[in-house]
């Protein structure tokens, strides 16, 4: 599968990642390159086989409900760009 | 041309544990803003996720309560998306294996007929923050306290026909997670909200028409009004020729409207991925069991204990099983009492719940216990007392004055069952009221009511009604 000049300003996109102009067609060819090993793996018989949703074959661990953290507001805030009456600021967003 | 309603509902259940999903952050309601969000909530880099057992167990509890599947390996995936409240950048969520499969909810018609309504499925998910959009400089203004709640989201399919099914559909979910003591049901804190995927279809259509989905429904009474909107604005954009867009609608409830918040087709790329943080989450068959055994006589079946066994009409019955406290509570009354069901019923419906509301208290604030209520429909019962100083001596527990047989000595409220004083009291009305008691003889059947009132009011009603009305009659056509 090739990526066209779109697909890739989509990918972008989605990611909201700024990509210039000229470097569409190396990505183009770099994605569509992961694409074909993708595909390649795709031809590999795998009847009989049951999916794994994780390569490690074991179950997720569980811890007990119990509140462990404390309120650490003021050291997270320290590193935020804006806040303002103990809220994170961020370029308004409106619906 | 006759219309079809076609509603699916997705309901986000806050699963009532103390701390968050996939970290140690306290849930609890109302903190100090981003006081509860910790490097995990906040998604710092370099954090990992550990899920929550309560989670797990309340999330199988639902699942057995409903008949379903419960998936042996549930899997978490990553529901790509960006917004301010969603600092990872995706919400970790549930997609192909969910850990509710296929279930069912029977609700009940306006014409008394069930309806049986599947569930397609149930999943775990985490909520996001807030969004403050006052004015902050022209910025908005996040709290992450919410970020990393665990949420159960679960999913009807689309088999519900009107708005009072919708309604009906949502109302028994809200009484039966509260049975499970999985979710606090508070719908103005946000504990129990709903989505609605709404579309219409002329009748007898197989295909589906387009649906919009309508947010922001947070009370059973908006529901009602935001779907019955909707289907008025679909049907009269395909009757003005027009085409349904596949849309997101907010309600606003000010001025009972929807309006389109977002077009659905680009934001719907959320491009789902296995978490590869969390590893599938798996239940076995003993941990089943196990949970099965936790499980509460659920409301459908106290419903039909309380018609059969106990003898109810079905509205009463369904009144007291809509909470489980409020069940609890008649049932005590029941055993305190010794009395008739429907006695014990019309206590704990009519006078307590109405004294309940007027007083702004609920069934668990009660000032007047169940055993104390039972003492006094007890003395109903074996007519001590009348139904009417039962109301005296009620409001005199209201207040703490003590119990049913306390009060009943104190104020001197026994019933008079002495028939000699009585008929000396009859004989006087009668001879007082001569013109009333000649139209009685004439057959006016009216003047029974006004003779039993002067009866009771003279004997400041500690007489027996039934013993009076019985006298009288002796007295008048004897």
């Amino acid at each position: 599968m090739s990526l066209e000049k779109a697909d890739v300003e989509k990918i972008a996109h989605l990611a909201r990642l700024q990509i210039s102009e000229q470097d569409v067609p190396e990505y183009a060819r770099d994605l569509s390159s992961i694409l074909a090993l993708v595909e390649q793996m795709g031809a590999v018989d795998t009847t009989g086989i049951t999916p794994m949703a994780h390569p490690l074959d074991i179950a997720q661990r569980l811890r007990a409900d119990e509140v462990t953290e404390e309120n650490q507001r003021e050291k997270f805030q320290a590193i935020a760009p804006a806040t303002e009456n103990h809220l994170f600021l961020v370029p308004k967003v409106i619906e | 041309m006759q219309w079809e309603t076609v509603i699916g509902l997705e309901i986000h259940a806050q699963l009532a544990t103390k701390s968050k999903i996939f970290s140690g952050a306290s849930t609890a309601y109302g903190a100090e803003p981003n006081t509860q969000a910790c490097a995990v909530d906040l998604g710092l880099p370099g954090v990992l996720p550990v899920l929550n057992k309560e989670v797990v167990r309340m999330a199988v509890k639902f699942g057995l309560a409903i008949d379903a599947e419960i998936t042996p390996r549930s899997v978490f995936a990553r529901k790509n998306y960006f917004y301010p409240d969603l600092p990872k950048g995706y919400q970790t969520s549930q997609m192909d294996h969910p850990i509710v499969g296929v279930g069912r909810l029977d609700i009940v018609l306006e014409d008394g007929t069930t309806k049986r309504i599947g569930v397609t499925r149930a999943h775990l998910e985490e909520d996001a923050g807030k969004s403050l959009h006052e004015d902050f400089q022209g910025m908005t203004g996040i709290d992450l306290n919410r970020a990393g709640t665990p949420l159960l989201e679960i999913v009807s399919e689309p088999e519900l026909s009107s708005a009072y099914e919708a309604v009906a559909y949502m109302k028994k979910l809200h009484t039966l997670v509260r049975y499970l003591e999985i979710c606090d049901g508070n719908m103005q804190e946000g504990s129990f909200r709903c989505d609605a995927n709404v579309s219409v279809r002329p009748v007898g259509q197989q295909a589906l028409g387009t649906r919009a989905e309508v947010k922001n429904l947070n009370s059973f009474r908006f529901i009602e009004r935001a779907i019955n909107h909707e289907v008025e604005r679909q049907i009269d954009i395909l009757e003005g020729g027009g085409n349904i867009i596949q849309e997101t609608r907010l309600y606003d409830s000010d001025k009972d409207e929807t309006r389109s918040m977002r077009s659905k087709e680009e934001a719907n790329d959320y491009r789902y991925f296995p978490c590869p943080d969390l590893l599938p989450v798996v239940v076995e068959p003993s941990y089943l069991d196990e949970v099965a055994k936790t499980l509460p006589e659920l409301p459908d079946i106290k419903k039909a204990r309380f018609i059969d066994d106990i003898g109810l009409k079905t509205d009463a019955a369904d009144v007291l099983v809509s909470s489980r406290e409020l069940a609890d509570y008649f049932e005590v009354v029941l055993k305190t009492s010794g009395a008739e069901a429907k006695i014990c019923a019309n206590w704990v419906i009519v006078e307590l719940s109405g004294a309940l509301n007027k007083n702004s208290q609920n069934i668990t604030s009660s000032p007047v216990s169940a055993e104390l209520l039972g003492g006094l429909v007890k003395r109903i019962a074996d007519n001590t007392i009348s139904g009417k100083i039962a109301k005296q001596v009620f409001a005199a527990m209201w207040d703490g004055e003590g119990d049913a047989d306390s009060i009943i000595e104190a104020k001197d409220l026994k019933q008079n069952t002495d028939s000699g004083a009585i008929e000396a009291v009859i004989d006087e009305i009668i001879a007082n009221n001569p013109n009333q008691a000649e139209e009685l003889r004439g057959g006016k059947d009216k003047m029974m009511g006004f003779f039993v009132g002067q009866v009771m009011k003279a004997t400041q009603g500690k007489a027996n009604p039934a013993q009076v009305n019985q006298m009288l009659k002796n007295k008048i056509f004897g």
